[in-house]
């Protein structure tokens, strides 16, 4: 009889209309890390809310064992009394405030007098160092990198006294590096006997640390895989998600590029807007050929939004230098206006605070950007001709919805980036920059996407892929650029590409410059 | 959609359009009918004439996200003293008068508009800053004293009653229910051959059913409104002038590309400004209209109080803000629309005329101002809490 910390039985949970979780059971033994992966709304978030009793009991049918007993969890409070302690995907901190009094906050160490700051800051080090942080707890959040805000999360799930941890998407918005310490991290408390349950959409890091793994589809479990050697087959776990073998992960495509050459920054220099003095991209030279896929790679802060931004029109930075050039001739491009108006799109990689009017509907959203083609010449819109080709988008794009009235705001993640990409689509343009288009969207909508950015080269028009899945664009791209801290340090054919080349390339271009700034010194 | 569900989304579109009507009938009863004598049916547009014109430049800050301006009663008061000055003072006719005074409300419009849009100064601060420096400066153009109007010319640009002659006489003024049902129909046909058209080119409509009840409400109570303005003294000149306002505003909300940038804005301007629209223009815009508006407001309650003094328009802007909640406006920015605050408008109008009429004291007229406009926006707040916003 294996020794089960939880067992949740026959949960169901029934939303106006759809059915969330359909008899779902989930068995977690003491000290493993149990993986949960799906499709986005495959019911992942809201089998752990009912956990976390952010779903009250009463409100689902089915039962909760923790530790033997049946629990009846009707508060966050509750759970996190037994020592079930979640932590979200969009972190919980608040950035004005310290790290201490974020660690404590609902949570406050009381003296005999309002807070005892001392025993806070005292303890909130004490657990910032089991998390391998060296910074002082007076630090405020907004002033440490979104990595590290990733583990003050973690050490203020230690502070709880935490037994059980539940980590929705810790990694959605961590670096490689930042990402494996953090999984390591997830290890070595497994020693120390702590169990967690993981939530992934990055099936590798499933499988490196996952002991189980148990996959949801439709609000349904479908099967609990062992992992215990921790080399499953990501092939495998797709064919769980998604119901079928999916064969190809990318769509084929004829690769028809011309030798015509559409796009070309020469020596683009960005400062970052606030430090006026510090690079964001520094002299930067590329190109973009007519019918071509080209991927930038790097870490997280690399400067590649930072060098499309400031392409789109100025979008981003200060004290912008060098030339562009679209179509062979030189631009000036001092509006986001007028890159639209020159044919260039740029999809953001924030859909919801960066990309979609959320409270809007999808029609208005897919006309935003170019409004005018729908409009006659006094600006007056022709809203019957705005639905129907909002209409027309959402066949092409197969975006899941009864109407193109509906407001954005009740899609999901992977219709949204449909909707978003409809905008860019409408506004015509002949080169389409792409900013992680793939980011938080499952495996069927991927591929779909994928399909879209082919059709767009197929049709003569040129596609820019920012991304930050080696795989996705070693699959998708002709050519791949590498930024590594503002600089482009590698350019590979995709065909004598490989992660390791392209890993390689970023470290290797750190090192160096490293030793230049001891050759400085 | 079953039948359930279809009556449900049917209030709780019109929930605000239903409350006037429960409202009306309301103090129509409380008043023992008086609230609909043909007096006080002509009076409560012209009334709230200032509200209903405000509204509309309101509707606009609001949709660029939540922001209201504060200065607009201040902004009323310094071009009616202007207005008022330029006539008692330097005897000044009508026209000179009333383009002398709508262009300086487009220069505080601009004022407003160029901190607000391109120095990013906060509106809420902008405008309280305005609402201090014009509430000075028109107590300083009227030298602290109240001046009369005297210029018959101009009282009658905002005052005056159609009267054809021939058609209407001292008790009844035919011309007014003539021009009633002449709309009407004109809005029935105009509202058919549309649906035509639409039906043509594939479009989508509604149902034929909910196209008919609406138009036929709406021409019936045109025809109402009209035949009581028949029984009192005819169609107001400002009847006039207040339509104009708010059909020009419905439209540039509704249809026009220049309209639909304060929604995107007001919905996600970070969003909308990659999207090639210049949050910057759409701010400077909605501030510039809106002391416009205040502007023209002025001179029309001017003309219809016959005089100006220092306090003139004080909290307007309150009535033009509350006007825009209870109409539906989002307080977070983004959503409303011109018809919503329309009703709004009319619905506090309703309550303000009805109390007077009843005779409530003064300080329970705020306390029940006050309860409607928290019922309305928490209305607002709950209902659109599903939608993730809030």
């Amino acid at each position: 009889m294996p020794d089960n910390i939880l067992m949740m039985k026959n949960i169901t949970k029934l939303y106006p209309g759809v059915k969330a979780l359909d008899n779902v059971n989930l068995e977690v033994q003491r000290g493993e890390i149990h993986a949960l992966v799906g499709e986005n709304g495959a019911g992942k978030s809201t089998l752990m809310n009912v956990l976390s009793g952010t779903i009250p009991y009463g409100q689902y049918e089915g039962s909760i064992l923790y530790d033997g007993k049946d629990c009846q969890l009707k508060h966050i409070h509750d759970s996190e009394k037994l020592g079930i302690v979640i932590i979200h995907q969009e972190l919980a901190l608040i950035p004005e405030l310290s790290i201490g009094e974020n660690m404590f906050l609902g949570n406050e160490r009381k003296g005999k007098l309002g807070i005892d700051w001392d025993e806070t800051y005292s303890q909130a080090e004490k657990h910032l160092r089991e998390v391998g942080l060296k910074d002082k707890a007076t630090t405020l959040i907004k002033d440490i990198g979104i990595g590290k805000q990733q583990l003050v999360e973690i050490a203020k799930a230690l502070s709880k006294n935490v037994k059980l941890l539940i980590l929705d998407e810790p990694t959605s918005s961590l670096n490689e590096e930042d990402s494996k310490m953090l999984l390591d991290m997830l290890l070595q408390f497994k020693k120390q006997g702590m169990t967690s349950i993981i939530i992934s959409h990055k099936l590798s890091e499933v499988a490196y640390v996952a002991d189980k793994i148990t996959i949801l589809r439709d609000g349904a479990t479908i099967e609990t895989i062992d992992n215990e050697s921790h080399n499953i087959d990501e092939e495998r776990i797709i064919k769980g998600m998604v119901g079928r073998e999916l064969t190809n992960r990318f769509p084929s495509r004829e690769h028809k590029i011309s030798s015509e050459i559409v796009m070309e920054a020469k020596n683009w220099t960005v400062y970052h807007p606030v430090y006026t003095d510090k690079y964001a991209v520094n002299n930067v030279s590329f190109n973009v050929k007519k019918g071509e896929i080209v991927g930038f790679s790097g870490l997280q802060g690399a400067g590649r939004t930072e060098l499309m931004m400031s392409l789109f029109g100025k979008s981003y930075g200060s004290g912008i230098s060098g030339q562009e050039f679209l179509n062979g001739k030189e631009v000036h491009l001092k509006t986001e206006r007028e890159a639209i108006k020159h044919k260039l799109a740029y999809v953001t990689e924030d859909r919801k605070t960066n990309g979609l009017v959320l409270i809007d509907t999808i029609a208005k959203n897919t006309t935003m950007a170019r409004l005018e083609k729908v409009c006659d010449k006094r600006g007056i819109i022709d809203i019957g001709k705005e639905n129907q080709v909002a209409e027309q988008y959402r066949k092409a794009m197969n975006t899941k919805t009864p109407s193109v009235q509906q407001h954005v705001a009740n899609l999901s993640g992977g219709n949204q980036q449909k909707v978003l990409l409809s905008k860019w689509m409408f506004a015509d343009p002949d080169v389409l920059i792409l900013d992680e288009p793939t980011r938080g969207i499952d495996v069927g909508a991927k591929y779909e996407i994928y399909c879209i950015m082919n059709d767009m080269v197929a049709q003569g028009k040129s596609v820019i892929m920012i991304s930050s899945e080696l795989p996705e664009l070693l699959g998708m791209c002709d050519r791949i650029y590498v930024m590594n801290e503002g600089s482009l340090v590698a350019e590979f054919e995709s065909a004598e590409a490989t992660q390791e080349k392209i890993m390689g390339s970023i470290l290797q271009s750190g090192k160096k410059n490293n030793t230049d700034v001891q050759k400085d010194a | 959609m079953n039948e359930s569900t279809k009556v449900s989304t049917i209030v709780k579109k019109y929930t605000m359009t239903i409350a006037l009507v429960v409202v009306f009938v309301f103090f129509t009863l409380l008043t023992g009918g008086r609230l609909i004598y043909a007096q006080n049916i002509s009076n409560l547009l012209l009334q709230n004439a200032y509200v209903l014109v405000m509204a509309c430049g309101m509707l606009l800050c609001i949709l660029t996200g939540g922001n209201v301006d504060l200065s607009v009663g201040a902004t009323l008061g310094l071009v009616s003293a202007v207005a008022a000055q330029l006539m008692d003072q330097s005897s000044m006719g009508a026209l000179p008068t009333i383009i002398i005074a709508m262009a300086i409300a487009c220069l505080i419009g601009v004022w407003q508009g160029f901190w607000i849009g391109y120095v990013h100064i906060p509106p809420f601060i902008a405008t309280l800053a305005g609402m201090f420096l014009f509430r000075g400066l028109a107590r300083v153009v009227l030298a602290s004293k109240t001046v009369n109007i005297q210029n018959s010319n101009f009282i009658n640009t905002f005052i005056s009653y159609i009267n054809v002659p021939g058609m209407d006489n001292k008790s009844y003024h035919l011309s007014a229910l003539i021009t009633g049902i002449v709309v009407a129909v004109l809005l029935v046909i105009f509202t058919f051959v549309n649906r035509a058209k639409k039906v043509k080119k594939n479009y989508e409509v509604g149902s034929m059913a909910s196209t008919i009840a609406k138009v036929s409400i709406m021409s019936v109570l045109i025809i109402l409104y009209s035949w009581e303005l028949a029984n009192y003294k005819g169609i107001p000149v400002m009847l006039l002038w207040i339509l104009l306002v708010v059909l020009i505003f419905a439209f540039i909300t509704s249809q026009t590309a220049f309209g639909r940038y304060f929604y995107s804005v007001g919905g996600n301007e970070k969003a909308a400004k990659l999207s090639g629209i210049d949050p910057r223009r759409v701010y400077f815009w909605a501030y510039f209209l809106m002391s416009v508006l205040a502007g023209f407001s002025g001179l029309v309650v001017a003309g219809r109080i016959g005089s100006v003094d220092g306090n003139m328009g004080n909290t307007y802007e309150m009535d033009a803000i509350g006007a825009c909640f209870i109409g539906g406006a989002s307080a977070y920015g983004g959503s409303g629309t011109v018809p919503g605050i329309m009703v709004g408008a009319i619905l506090l109008g309703v309550i303000n005329q009805g109390m007077s009429i009843y005779g409530l004291p003064d300080e329970w007229q705020y306390v029940i101002k006050g309860a409607v406009l928290l019922i309305a926006v928490i209305f607002d707040v709950v209902s659109n809490h599903k939608v993730g916003k809030a």
